[in-house]
């Protein structure tokens, strides 16, 4: 039904639904986990915490792995380049990840104070480092990373895990960071009442002051740099390969998707508007975290945009950069993977929307005392 | 070149996850099953000693379930992270089933477990019942597609090699679901699951039983268990025999290997029963026969050999030698895109190109393999018999083992008998960590069979792995280690406490801290 071309331009659409998925969903669980040993002043007002979250974190999780099992279906070459390169990173997410699965189910099955708080701290741990590493890779990518392929298309990666904590790449995880906490904020506001509620309310705004101020100064630290372009490529409506492009780098390129299209300024203008609007309405919960989950959308939008096609420039040999014409799957998989999308997608957000129905409402203190055992 | 002890680092992390992750699976899949049925024995009779059941279960289904999220979550990583060539090579094909194993199991599983451990006064009855059901249903979905994935690499169909991308990719993606290789592994993989999650609950009651302790509810657990127990172990053996079945085209050399068949088999093929096998002659000094049986499982008729090892290689060094030519087409075909000449050859040679691939473990210009390198090659075509042989034949006589506790224990269930067979519930209850090393037993056969390969004829499991440093792989296993070796001391920990409190472990800490009179 399309063509090769039109598929390609949709996979990059799709892994982007799924990142902006794993944003607003997993975000705000792993936003709640981040702000755990902070807002929680007690054990029960922890466990009122985390059982905000507790039915629909596992789900939430999905968006992740799901995010995951699409690159390595879509654009086999950048999973493998990625993960292989970036190994110690990726390890570091994946370890930290641990921490969730356990942390949720095994913390209140033993009543000991250490243990406990053992599995707080994890599930900090847990929530903290994924939501920094993820602003942290958008960060490298900006820069490029350096990789290169053999003649048999082996990718090779030149640089080490250090370098990909400078402080540009920081600066994105602290946007990363600030959003998916501003995320849990949000979430926990509308889903808690007194004290508590307070305190996430106060949250919700500070981190939505600093997602504003370090998304803006990433904006304005990535107009200083060299961005990547596509000087000349193959026919991007067939089959290719990533070594046959040419491609340069210049100040200022990450731009130019903006320049050729300023209908797109909307993009990041709606990522501020979000997170001021949630400062603003930061009382009127629903809203509130329906402000935030449009910040979570426009933020990962706005990098998306100015990378296109770009998924992952290549510092050292700029032309083995893997972009969304030439690290695609086969016509058939894109096709096949399409449709399997455009069926199940709606019928996970059915029943996810029929979860958060179900267990709808706020999460109180006599709730926790009163289910000690059978509560998270 | 790469470093062999990259390759051989990268196997063993790979194993040790997969295998570890492999201890919270077949639970998973067969205790869901039982808690649907506890369910639907609660939901149909309104008796609560079956909805006590149904959230006991439950509650160590829960503590099981955690760690095989956790575990699962390196599988999705270890592709990329250690196999990258092998990401990038079959990724077009190997990719598609496990982001729809994400769209389609991994969401209905997650989000119906919340509810299945949060909704049961949210929701009416029949309702938590259905999430129950689908959240059973989920984790077996997730079975098929990723034993669709697994079986691919054991038998793949469906695909071809594109010279623009270097790599396999997808031609059929109905050859790739309807493989039979993947749908007899699907059956044969939760059926052990199924065995599994009975002989953990058949287990657990027995203790009670012997304890006299929660009699009521052992008894009604014994009993669904023995029931579903018997099925599921049947089913995993004719379903098994039929993996045997399907596997003789595509991978004669591990049913060779598997049945210590050094010479070739004439119609209809022996049963070997016990062996001694000796590698370095590269022969048995002795083995016990059953006339006939082979060849029936093996071809389903009584006429048609089966080829040995011997032959296997043979066959196989003609494939290498043709192997070579595909190779060196191809990487004439990359300097020169016009060399027709080159493009002729490749289509001839095409379909050896992963048995020339075998060579580049020796050398990295496969044109110029020596005589020595081939007959290297030829020779690690086919996996080390003895593990092979001693493992299938192991995990067969532990699978005919559960078949004959569950038809023991269901006899004596519907004679209602069993509460005085203490050498039963003994039996029940130390046997309870053998259905664990049969299913390892039963990937390690699979897995180890299928060497040389990563996708068995296609590419070769020494050039799959990742342009990574020895030092870096051993970082990442004492890491693994260290880690999984914690979450086990505390899954153990807490299984152990909550099978010991049994459904007094559904009280709350308050109202259970009265009853001991030890308040915390």
């Amino acid at each position: 039904m399309f063509d090769y071309l039109t598929l390609k331009l949709i996979w990059w659409l799709l892994v982007g639904v799924l990142l902006i998925g794993f944003a607003v969903m997993d975000g705000h669980d792993m936003g709640v986990g981040t702000l755990l040993p902070f807002l929680g002043k007690d054990d029960t007002d922890r466990r009122v915490m985390i059982n905000t979250v507790a039915p629909h974190w596992d789900g939430n999780q999905v968006w992740f792995i799901t995010a995951g099992g699409a690159i390595f279906a879509a654009w086999p070459v950048v999973y493998a380049t990625a993960f292989s390169g970036m190994y110690w990173a990726l390890l570091l997410v994946l370890f930290a990840l641990f921490f969730r699965p356990v942390g949720f189910d095994y913390r209140s099955k033993l009543q000991d104070a250490r243990w406990r708080s053992a599995w707080d701290y994890g599930l900090f741990a847990g929530s903290a480092v994924p939501a920094l590493v993820f602003g942290v890779a958008f960060g490298n990518l900006f820069q490029g990373v350096p990789f290169y392929f053999d003649d048999s298309m082996r990718s090779f990666y030149t640089g080490s895990f250090w370098a990909l904590l400078n402080p540009m790449a920081l600066l994105f995880g602290v946007v990363s960071l600030s959003l998916l906490t501003l995320q849990g904020a949000t979430f926990l506001a509308h889903r808690t009442e007194g004290p508590l509620q307070q305190r996430a309310l106060k949250a919700a705004r500070l981190f939505a002051l600093v997602l504003l101020v370090a998304f803006c100064a990433a904006g304005f630290w990535v107009s200083r740099i060299d961005g990547f372009v596509i000087k000349s490529i193959g026919d991007v409506g067939s089959a290719l390969s990533p070594m046959m492009k040419v491609v340069a780098r210049e100040q200022g390129a990450w731009f130019g998707n903006y320049q050729k299209l300023p209908l797109l300024w909307l993009i990041p203008a709606l990522g501020c508007a979000g997170a001021l609007g949630v400062i603003v309405l930061a009382r009127r919960t629903l809203l509130a975290f329906v402000a935030s989950s449009v910040a979570c959308l426009s933020v990962i939008l706005t990098a998306g945009v100015a990378l296109f096609p770009f998924v992952l420039p290549s510092s050292s040999t700029p032309a083995a950069s893997l972009t969304a014409w030439d690290a695609c799957s086969s016509y058939t998989t894109l096709n096949v993977m399409f449709w399997v999308a455009v069926i199940f997608t709606p019928i996970v957000l059915a029943y996810t929307g029929w979860a958060y129905h179900v267990m709808a409402g706020k999460v109180t203190r006599e709730y926790i005392v009163g289910n000690d055992k059978s509560l998270y | 070149m790469i470093d062999p002890t990259v390759v051989e680092l990268s196997r063993a992390q790979f194993a040790a996850v997969a295998m570890y992750h492999f201890l919270f699976v077949p639970l998973t899949l067969g205790l869901a099953w039982l808690l649907v049925i506890m369910e639907s024995a609660y939901v149909m009779s309104g008796k609560e000693i079956y909805r006590d059941m149904t959230k006991f279960w439950g509650k160590l289904f829960g503590i099981n379930f955690a760690l095989g999220v956790t575990t699962g979550l390196t599988m999705e990583f270890q592709f990329g992270t250690n196999w990258a060539y092998y990401s990038h090579y079959v990724g077009d094909i190997f990719g598609a089933p496990l982001a729809i194993e994400g769209l389609m199991a991994f969401f209905l599983e997650s989000t119906m477990v919340g509810l299945f451990f949060f909704g049961w006064n949210r929701l009416p009855k029949a309702g938590h019942l259905a999430v129950t059901a689908l959240m059973a249903l989920g984790t077996n979905l997730s079975a098929v597609l990723i034993l669709i994935a697994n079986g691919w690499m054991q038998d793949p169909v469906g695909s071809a090699f594109n010279p623009v991308t270097m790599r396999m990719e997808l031609v059929d993606f109905a050859a790739l679901v309807f493989n039979p290789t993947a749908q007899a592994k699907f059956v044969h993989t939760v059926g052990a699951g199924y065995v599994t999650g009975s002989v953990f609950v058949l287990g657990i009651s027995s203790w009670y039983l012997l304890r006299n302790m929660h009699i009521e509810f052992a008894r009604r657990s014994f009993r669904i268990a023995a029931a579903f127990g018997l099925a599921s172990a049947a089913c995993v053996i004719v379903l098994g025999d039929e993996s045997g079945y399907a596997m003789t085209p595509s991978q004669q050399s591990k049913l060779a290997a598997i049945e210590a068949m050094w010479e070739s088999e004439p119609a209809p093929a022996g049963l070997t029963l016990v062996a001694s096998i000796n590698e370095a002659e590269q022969s048995n000094d002795w083995e016990i026969k059953v006339p006939y049986v082979l060849g029936l499982i093996a071809t389903r008729s009584a006429n048609t050999g089966l080829p040995g090892i011997r032959e296997i290689r043979a066959h196989n060094r003609e494939r290498i030698k043709s192997g070579i030519e595909a190779v060196a087409a191809l990487e004439a075909m990359r300097r020169d895109p016009h060399d027709s000449a080159a493009r002729e050859l490749f289509k001839a040679h095409q379909q050896d190109m992963g048995y020339g691939l075998l060579l580049r473990r020796y050398t990295e210009n496969v044109r110029a393999a020596t005589p020595e390198m081939i007959e290297r090659a030829v020779f690690d075509s086919v996996p080390k018999v003895a593990p092979l042989f001693w493992g299938f034949r192991l995990m067969v006589g532990l699978g005919f083992s559960f078949l004959a506790l569950f038809a023991l224990s269901f006899w004596f269930a519907v004679k209602n008998e069993f509460r005085q067979k203490t050498w039963l519930l003994k039996w029940a209850l130390y046997g309870m960590p053998l259905p664990w090393i049969a299913s390892q037993l039963g990937w390690f056969v699979a897995e180890y069979g299928r060497q040389p390969w990563t996708v068995f004829g296609l590419l070769p499991t020494h050039i799959s792995a990742s342009s990574l440093s020895a030092a870096n792989i051993w970082g990442s296993i004492a890491a693994f280690v260290g880690f999984y070796t914690l979450l086990l001391v505390a899954e153990l920990y807490l299984m152990f406490k909550y099978a010991r409190l049994g459904p007094t472990a559904l009280q709350g800490y308050a109202a259970a801290a009265g009853r001991s009179g030890t308040p915390t």
